[in-house]
């Protein structure tokens, strides 16, 4: 039975410079600022950070194996509250977390969290579903 | 700074896109999604990142995109994209302000395919000054 307040089991992706590579190559966003530690590191970046897109189609995963695959999200959204930072030769955590917040019928909609090394990387994130 | 007057109009992509069932896969093999019938909910932004940046760069609007940093997304989906879609991308500046010296904007993209919209999205871009 899904109601408001069912939990989502939380779940943890992890993410390195390898699957930066291939999320660059797969959405075609090639911004140095996601390989390239000394140009990271010149436009005043701690490391390379993971891109924002990556977070969130990871949160989109995590919603899409709990609704039953990608045809079920309808709406989908978040804010990039702080970068997910990915030194060399380290896979860093990303923690995602769901509550349902809303139950309309078929459409369910979920509040998300994610974060990486205990911080708050997505905020603000929600998506509708079909389940 | 971005020209006022091309907020709220709406501007067509010049080319069509089509998406393959390969960058499905490999959007998918990223994520370890099994399931590649369809593509994941974010996997638009393939088309609409390289598409907007096109459209939006044009001189007389004057969005400096090696500036930005990426705020917020949203993502509406009609229905999921297949392989095989060949899509047109209308992007507009739906809101512009300036905050702290940064410029905040907010673009909507639509993808339509045979006439139908499939998927809007929205991206709130931070435009570092």
């Amino acid at each position: 039975m899904i109601e408001v307040g069912t939990i989502l089991e939380e779940k943890t992706f992890y993410v390195d410079r390898v699957m930066l590579k291939a999320y660059a190559d797969a959405s075609g966003d090639q911004n140095p600022i996601h390989q390239n530690e000394e140009y990271a590191l010149s436009v005043g970046l701690p490391n390379v950070i993971a891109h924002g897109m990556l977070t969130m189609a990871l949160v989109g995963k995590f919603v899409t194996d709990w609704a039953g695959g990608s045809a079920a999200v309808k709406e989908f959204s978040g804010r990039f509250v702080k970068p997910v930072i990915v030194p060399v030769d380290q896979k860093v955590d990303l923690t995602v977390s769901g509550v349902v917040s809303e139950v309309d019928g078929e459409q369910i909609k979920i509040e998300l969290s994610a974060s990486s090394a205990g911080v708050t990387v997505l905020g603000m994130s929600k998506a509708v579903v079909v389940k | 700074m971005l020209n006022p007057d091309s907020v709220g109009r709406t501007f067509e992509g010049a080319e069509s896109v089509t998406v393959s069932q390969s960058e499905i896969d490999a959007f998918c093999a990223v994520l370890s999604v099994d399931n590649t019938t369809v593509a994941p909910p974010t996997f638009s932004i393939r088309i609409t990142l390289e598409q907007s940046q096109e459209i939006l760069s044009n001189p007389e609007i004057g969005l400096d995109w090696s500036r930005v940093v990426h705020g917020d997304q949203r993502f509406e989906i009609k229905r999921p994209i297949v392989a095989g879609d060949t899509f047109k991308c209308f992007s507009a500046i739906e809101s512009y302000k300036v905050t702290a010296g940064n410029e905040i904007v907010t673009v909507r993209s639509d993808l339509h395919s045979a006439g139908q919209l499939v998927v809007s999205t929205w991206s709130t871009l931070v435009v570092r000054t």
